[in-house]
């Protein structure tokens, strides 16, 4: 069973992915793929419950960002170890869109070694992959105190610290 | 040269100690084999035919005394006493043990070096220039510049698992020295015609299976978007790039497959949202890291030594090296002065820890504690007085890096290959000593002139045989050791691949296939002046193709 990591904290796994053909649940939220919200749009926008977005780690922001605008929260894929594009979709929602609402991060590399990088372009909670102990990925939010790029509001800037001192 | 403050300190130990962690856990049974292979990467640790392989960061090419003789007590406590300096101006060491990578690195951190992106597909160690800072031909200093990426690209999150490696370039000079059209990306410090500083940017060039001499996608960025820039191109590079097929991930392959215009329209729709944003360098960022790369104390006079002078006259060996090692400075007085790493019987770009002390010493002495690494394996002292040369010169005779090879026959660049790597198809230390031994006699080189000869193990193309003037490439046919031979190729301003002669060359005949394009070079040339580039571009390859297969021409059917 997959542990759930929201906002670095480990919370019950509340999140329902719906498979393409599985029919929506009476109450409760879920997420459904993106195919599936272009398709059923009108009648999963009429629910009362919060529908989240899973997005292919292969869309493209620009052309689908009106549809998920209003969404509380958004899937992001790292199917496998060594395919980052997601990373690329996270730091768009945060910076060119502004999105508010909750990143999740679901996939084959939502591990240990790989969070804080997700972490630092925006994704703020982490479906882990099931062989993962959870606690041992909290720590991976402390490996590093500060950084050289703009990252989330805990970590040093490295760029922005030296501008601050040097205006002293 | 750069040194590290709080922050670069704290980051390189903290990566030292995740390191750890994660080679203990990998131990532990805890992180799979393919994850932790992914992340040692990452920090360089590759494990090759006969043992790991660590390849140490030395950015854009410059060590301090104290450095070098860190690397020097690595190689004596870790490895077998010696360590190998790459065509990427970085330092690999051949034999460290898995388990003691993170006290390597720990060590290396207590001198401001690292490991971090010297491998896996991320943004790699930047490289520029190794006679930044002292070139004659130079327009700004480029170190800084490079420092200012290197920083931005350390531990980027967002492209950190890029579709494969990202080599980054810098030139600010006439004659460029460090390949920037052969890189993913290339740039340029230029100035416009109202006289501001910015970049020519080149994006998709690359050696490897299939080379590209990369094209111009920007003719002029200002100096204050450089990350701004580079992060969209990554961008873009990070979404699209192919990963289906290792061989067409590069960026070279997404700019060739999308086409140049497209490509770089979406690199500049992407550049529009982001270039006034947090990443837009201020004048202050650059005047702080232009602080680190101030100009030496220099003996005001250096120049009025003429010992120097008689030196030269009454010894010729001396004069001898003094040709061929040194290069003109900025400074009146001062020389640049090569540490040659290509000796008869020693590897290219090899170096024992006695030689690294020694050269760290010598450094102290004369050269204000600074060295550097080239791309042609080979170390620089940038900054020597003319009146201290003979003293160095004696000294480098005596460990054996004088050799007065510097840009001649037998400087050549090659990568590992058999002997090392486990990708390698065929030798090519082997091939380098046997053209060492054909063409043994200086004066001969001497009288050949500048020839750059480059070898690969593989089509990785890790010695940039495609660049070379001659270029050999080890393939395997049924087992055994064959080269494949180009001419022509170039990775300065007039960059340019080479073309292949015809089929590949047995082990036996390769250095004598090198001995008859020189002949063929020789004889036809119309001075000294002319290169073997230009002769070859004058004469094609026809006279050059006959000699090496012993074709006659009427019997030649089809080039
Ligand atoms: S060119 Fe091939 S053989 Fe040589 S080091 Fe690179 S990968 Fe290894």
């Amino acid at each position: 069973m997959s542990a759930l990591i929201r906002n670095r904290q480990i919370v019950p796994n509340d999140v329902t992915i719906l498979d393409d053909e599985a029919a929506a649940p009476q109450n409760g939220n879920f997420v459904v793929s993106l195919a599936r919200w272009q398709k059923d749009n009108a009648q999963l926008r009429s629910l009362s419950v919060d529908v989240g977005v899973r997005l292919p780690n292969t869309a493209d922001l620009t052309t689908i960002w009106a549809e998920l605008e209003d969404r509380k929260l958004i899937v992001l894929d790292f199917p496998g170890f060594a395919d980052g594009r997601a990373y690329s979709q996270a730091r768009l929602l945060r910076d060119r869109y502004a999105y508010k609402g909750e990143i999740l991060a679901v996939g084959g590399a939502v591990v240990r070694d790989q969070i804080q990088g997700m972490q630092r372009s925006g994704i703020n909670s982490f479906l882990l992959r099931a062989d993962q102990d959870p606690n041992v990925c909290l720590t991976a939010f402390d490996d590093f105190a500060s950084a050289y790029q703009r990252a989330t509001d805990k970590d040093m800037v490295i760029p922005r610290e030296h501008r601050r001192s040097n205006s002293l | 040269m750069y040194r590290y403050d709080q922050y670069d300190q704290t980051l390189v130990n903290e990566r030292v100690a995740q390191y750890r962690d994660q080679t203990q856990r990998f131990l532990a049974g805890t992180l799979p084999d393919d994850e932790f292979r992914a992340l040692r990467l990452r920090n360089g640790l590759y494990i090759q035919r006969f043992a790991p392989m660590l390849r140490v960061s030395v950015p854009y090419g410059m060590l301090s005394s104290k450095q070098v003789r860190m690397l020097a007590h690595i190689a004596r406590k870790y490895d077998k006493g010696y360590g190998h300096f790459t065509t990427r101006q970085n330092i690999q060491y051949n034999w460290p043990k898995l388990e003691e990578v993170p006290d390597i690195l720990a060590d290396l951190a207590s001198v401001e070096m690292h490991a971090i992106q010297t491998s896996g597909n991320c943004i790699r160690n930047v490289t520029s220039d190794h006679l930044a800072g002292v070139a004659k031909d130079e327009l700004v200093d480029p170190r800084p510049y490079c420092e200012i990426t290197r920083q931005w690209a350390t531990f980027h999150p967002e492209f950190n698992w890029l579709p494969r490696k990202f080599k980054i370039a810098f030139s600010s000079t006439t004659a460029d020295r460090a390949a920037i059209r052969v890189h993913d990306i290339g740039i340029q410090i230029v100035r416009n015609d109202k006289g501001e500083l910015g970049y020519q940017v080149y994006v998709g060039g690359g050696l490897g299976r299939t080379p590209i001499i990369g094209p111009l996608v920007r003719e002029f960025l200002p100096e204050l978007d450089l990350l701004s820039y580079c992060e969209a191109v990554l961008r873009v590079y990070n979404r699209l790039g192919r990963r289906d097929n290792m061989y067409k991930a590069r960026i070279k392959i997404l700019v060739k497959e999308t086409g140049l215009a497209k490509f770089t329209e979406m690199v500049e729709a992407e550049w529009a949202h982001i270039k006034d944003g947090d990443l837009k360098l201020q004048p202050q960022d650059l005047e702080r890291m232009k602080s680190h790369f101030t100009e030496f104390a220099y003996d005001k006079n250096a120049a009025a030594d003429t010992t120097y002078a008689d030196r030269l006259r009454e010894d010729s060996a001396f004069a001898a090296w003094a040709k061929r090692n040194l290069k003109e400075h900025r400074q009146p007085g001062y020389s640049i002065a090569f540490v040659s790493l290509k000796a008869s019987g020693v590897a290219p770009g090899d170096i024992t820890a006695e030689q690294m002390d020694a050269v760290a010493e010598l450094s102290d002495q004369y050269s204000f504690g600074e060295i550097r690494s080239t791309h042609e394996q080979n170390l620089v002292f940038a900054d020597v007085r003319q009146q201290d040369l003979y003293a160095v010169w004696l000294r480098l005779r005596e460990l054996g890096l004088a050799t007065p090879n510097i840009g001649l026959l037998t400087d050549l660049i090659c990568c590992p290959g058999l002997d090392f790597c486990s990708l390698a198809n065929a030798g090519s230390i082997g091939v380098a000593q046997d053209i060492f031994d054909i063409f043994e006699n200086l004066d001969y080189q001497h009288d050949i002139g500048e020839i750059k000869i480059k070898m690969s193990g593989c089509m990785n193309g890790c010695g940039h045989h495609t660049v070379g003037h001659i270029g050999i490439l080890g393939v395997d046919k049924k087992g055994e050791e064959w080269y494949q031979v180009t001419i022509g190729g170039s990775a300065e301003n007039d960059a340019s691949l080479g073309d292949r002669t015809g089929p590949s060359i047995s082990r036996a005949d390769i250095a004598g296939v090198v001995e008859k394009i020189v002949d063929v070079y020789l004889e036809n040339r119309h001075s000294e002046d002319e290169s073997l580039l230009k002769t070859y571009r004058r004469i094609g390859m026809q006279p050059f193709k006959e000699r090496i297969y012993n074709t006659a021409p009427a019997a030649e059917a089809i080039a």
